[in-house]
């Protein structure tokens, strides 16, 4: 029996059961913005300490680094992304998990061939076009600078 | 062409091997689904006592192994050949984990298919005269296939509703000369006799229908059971009545569809005799599995607490058990190439 590859694309596409995009913008919303909110009290409260601005938003970004860490180690996080997606992934507190993860993970295999070198598996992506990005926006406002802008 | 030959893909036998002993082992997931009091062991400690999920995986297989060896009351040296399989990159839940066995080793990779093919390979061995008793063995962990084919299991992630879940299992079985021969052997004294016969196979062959998601295997994996089960009828002049039921591996609640839809327009109505070992293993309400369950371990382990023991009891007097697999890997995938599906079928009788 020939079946025809690009019909049965089309079928499988209305077999294949979706998340509903609306909801999930809304988890994403409430997680992520919960998240955001999370940050915000503790930077209040570093600046009611008497910190500077900076170093409270870097103690800030280092509490959330800590919690993800925590939640991640504890099997946590995966639930709060399982409801959140986007909301959960996106802020430090995802990047953190998806560090951590593959630490945890790659134990097995040896501190320098599993850690060392499978610590980045997700995240490295991030960091290297993260690094590229600067770079390039770097090299505008250079030539931006010189052109008198 | 020889007279055991039928068609193009199938083969039956003329002495057809028999199913001596089933030994299934489980996690504890598994254990907690609809099937969960049919295997024999459910472990609860998903590392097994180990220290990596890879050895957690071996372990299943030799435990199974000796359970099986138990239960059908042969020696260890009765055993010529272990044909096993795993998802495993260079098989090494296999490689490991029949090492302490001492079995003279055929390692076979068919993805999730591999029950089925190994079965067959079983099978062609025993009935050509080349062992007496052979075991048949394959095996998947939730966590090594997390590990290898997608993410570390802590990182925060949505699976779609049309992922399945990789079982935590291994299933394991020993066939055995089926002629009077083997009745003299003793090998069909244990337990009131064989639990079933391999009556024949069909060797499915690789069908790739340009799928590429690899979280909706079942829709990769869904025309090569359709090809498959054609192949069987159509080698052996039979229809789908012929059969009590007709078990898939793992094509999980799309893949069921598809297949179901597919083999209608085909002019084959197999609803009411369809079974998908993926579907039953878990209890896709309360368990979140989404899709159903997937992996080697799934329909070997289900074949070994649930199918064999139902043909055993009389239930279902002959059955094609069609194990699926997705041939796919991390490296084909990234490199954008589809995921090729086979199955590969067995048709199994009751003594």
């Amino acid at each position: 029996m020939e079946i025809d590859k690009k019909e049965y694309d089309e079928y499988v596409k209305t077999v294949t059961p979706t998340h509903s995009t609306w909801k999930n913008v809304g988890r994403a919303f409430l997680v992520g913005g919960g998240i955001c909110l999370l940050g915000q009290v503790l930077t209040g409260l570093f600046l009611n300490w008497g910190m500077e601005k900076e170093e409270a938003s870097a103690w800030t970004t280092l509490c959330l680094i800590a919690g993800s860490v925590i939640l991640t180690g504890l099997n946590l996080y995966p639930r709060l992304v399982k409801f959140g997606g986007a909301g959960a992934l996106v802020p430090i507190t995802g990047f953190a998990n998806s560090v951590v993860a593959p630490a945890i993970e790659y134990k097995a295999e040896g501190h320098v061939f599993g850690v060392g070198c499978k610590i980045f598996t997700i995240a490295g992506p991030v960091i290297l076009f993260g690094i590229f990005a600067s770079w390039a926006l770097g090299l505008v406002s250079l030539i931006g600078r010189m052109m008198g802008f | 062409m020889g007279e055991k030959q039928k068609g193009r893909a199938s083969i039956l036998f003329k002495e057809p091997p028999v199913i001596t002993a089933a030994a299934s082992v489980v996690g504890k997931k598994e254990g907690e689904g609809p099937l969960g009091t049919c295997f024999d062991q459910v472990e609860m400690d998903s590392m097994l006592g180990k220290k990596t999920w890879e050895e957690a995986e071996s372990e299943l297989q030799t435990r199974a192994a000796r359970m099986a060896l138990k239960k059908s009351g042969l020696k260890k040296e009765d055993i010529r050949y272990y044909f096993g399989g795993d998802l495993l990159a260079q098989l090494i839940a296999t490689s490991f984990g029949a090492m302490n066995l001492e079995f003279p080793l055929f390692g076979i990779y068919g993805a999730c298919s591999t029950m089925g093919e190994a079965m067959g390979l079983g099978a062609m061995t025993v009935e050509g005269g080349f062992a007496d008793h052979v075991m048949v063995a394959a095996s998947s962990h939730f966590a090594s296939a997390e590990k290898q084919f997608r993410f570390p299991l802590e990182y925060g992630n949505q699976r779609p509703y049309s992922a399945t879940w990789t079982v935590t299992g291994c299933g394991n079985v020993i066939l055995s000369k089926g002629s009077a021969a083997g009745k003299e052997a003793g090998t069909w004294k244990k337990d009131g006799g064989p639990l079933a016969k391999i009556a024949g196979i069909t060797t499915g062959k690789i069908v790739d229908m340009n799928q590429k998601d690899s979280m909706n295997m079942g829709a990769a994996m869904a025309m090569a059971a359709l090809d498959t089960i054609l192949a069987n009828f159509r080698d052996l002049g039979v229809d789908g009545t012929w059969y009590d039921k007709i078990i898939t591996g793992d094509l999980g609640q799309v893949g069921k569809r598809l297949l179901l839809d597919y083999l209608l327009a085909a002019g084959h109505d197999i609803r009411e005799r369809y079974m998908d070992c993926g579907i039953e293993i878990f209890d896709e309400e309360t368990q979140d599995t989404h899709a159903g369950g997937s992996g080697c371990g799934c329909s070997a382990s289900v074949l070994c607490g649930y199918v064999l023991p139902n043909i055993k009891a009389g239930k279902w007097k002959r059955v094609l058990f069609l194990p699926t697999g997705a041939l796919l890997s991390t490296v084909s995938f990234n490199e954008g190439r589809s995921i090729p599906g086979i199955a590969h079928g067995v048709i199994l009788e009751g003594i």
